[in-house]
């Protein structure tokens, strides 16, 4: 008789997900890892886990390729089936939370593509109510102005961002992958107040991008993976929507508290100098 | 020596979106991402498959840009190179079909 399925219940970003396995170690595991983005709502999907001799951890490249109406995700260590139709898939992989993430990461991004959100290599903290978000390459700062933060900040990601649209622009949600700080996000979300791209430098300073250049930028640390035409036409569409509605600055940044300020200041400043602009609208316009 | 056409059309397995009036491009098979500023949007836009690229530089891009013919047709050809290098337009000696809708 084959073992009971024991289900978890995973909701980051707002989208429950179950995650079934027969084994008992393994659903402690993913229990103990989603700790805090547990949720007792209805999923909108399931993935079965079958726990199986895969290859070891790999930086392997993902594959992300339709079969059918079916996605299917390929990496060393882990192979995964998924109908986005019926909203259920199966994945096999060994029994390490680093395939879990993975998965979990790619059938969000997927998700996500189709209802013009993102999963973003960003850091992201709530101030004030509103979440600013923090992206760059590898080593541009995201972990050290997580750790600069002040105790009033919530920390929503020090790694992958989750993005969504609302009725007045994005939010951002907490999630619980951990970049450097190994410690995961609060459940919790905020509307998206700005996006900075960071470079560390001698001085704190804020500089407008060109749309053009937040665009590049943007679809430079969007986590995408598959190869579908439709879904890339998607993304970039998004990622075009987003530069439109969100503000999105280079942060040039000395990495000392200080740099808080400028961004704690942001909102009041980006508003005072669209009150400006609003000035010297002519009156017949 | 008669001149040889060049025909060029944009890939299908490309998205493309013009913003600020620069054409960002996608190529979905690999990833890789382009932005094109305006002389190199007029050429791309225009690249139907059927018409010239000698008649593109002739009637859209001398016409709206002020360009030296000889120069702008030298600086077409380069840039049609690059993109079809990676995927983005194709070329042809014959007219094409072009691929998008």
């Amino acid at each position: 008789m084959a073992a009971p399925q024991k289900v978890a219940c995973v909701e980051i970003g707002g989208i429950p997900i179950a995650l079934s396995t027969c084994d008992e170690g393994f659903h402690d595991l993913l229990r103990q890892r989603y700790d805090g983005f547990l949720s007792s709502s209805r999923p909108e999907f399931e993935l079965e886990f079958d726990l199986t001799s895969m290859g070891p951890v790999s930086d392997d490249d993902v594959r992300v390729r339709r079969d059918g109406d079916d996605w299917l995700i390929e990496r060393g260590d882990f192979q995964a089936r998924w109908d986005p139709r019926t909203g259920r898939g199966s994945v096999r992989q060994n029994a390490n939370p680093y395939s879990l993430d993975s998965v979990l990461r790619i059938l969000h991004s997927l998700i996500l593509a189709q209802r013009g959100g993102f999963l973003l290599h960003a850091a992201s903290a709530i101030c004030d109510g509103r979440a600013y978000l923090f992206s760059g390459v590898s080593g541009a700062g995201k972990t050290t102005m997580t750790r600069l933060a002040p105790a009033d900040i919530t920390l929503l990601t020090d790694e992958i961002s989750y993005l969504r649209p609302n009725a007045d622009g994005y939010s951002a949600f907490g999630t619980p992958f951990a970049g450097e700080l190994a410690r995961a996000g609060e459940n919790c979300t905020a509307p998206v107040a700005a996006l900075f791209f960071l470079e560390q430098g001698s001085e704190n300073r804020v500089d407008e991008l060109p749309s053009a250049e937040a665009v590049r930028r943007l679809m430079r640390n969007i986590l995408f993976f598959a190869e579908d035409q439709g879904l890339v036409e998607k993304l970039l569409a998004t990622a075009c929507e987003f530069v439109a509605r969100v503000p999105i600055r280079r942060l040039t940044f000395y990495p000392d508290a200080r740099v808080w300020d400028r961004v704690r200041n942001f909102e009041r400043n980006f508003a005072g100098d669209f009150a400006g602009n609003l000035q010297e609208v002519p009156e017949h316009a | 020596m008669p001149e040889t056409c060049i025909y060029i059309a944009r890939s299908s397995a490309i998205a493309a979106r013009a913003l600020a009036g620069e054409m960002m491009v996608m190529n979905s098979a690999d990833s890789t991402f382009f932005t094109l500023n305006e002389v190199a949007t007029t050429i791309f836009q225009a690249a139907d498959g059927h018409t010239p690229l000698r008649d593109i530089v002739r009637d859209h891009v001398c016409e709206q840009f002020d360009v030296d013919p000889e120069q702008a047709q030298a600086d077409a050809e380069q840039f049609v190179a690059e993109l079809s290098g990676h995927g983005i337009l194709l070329v042809s000696s014959q007219p094409l079909a072009s691929e998008t809708p």
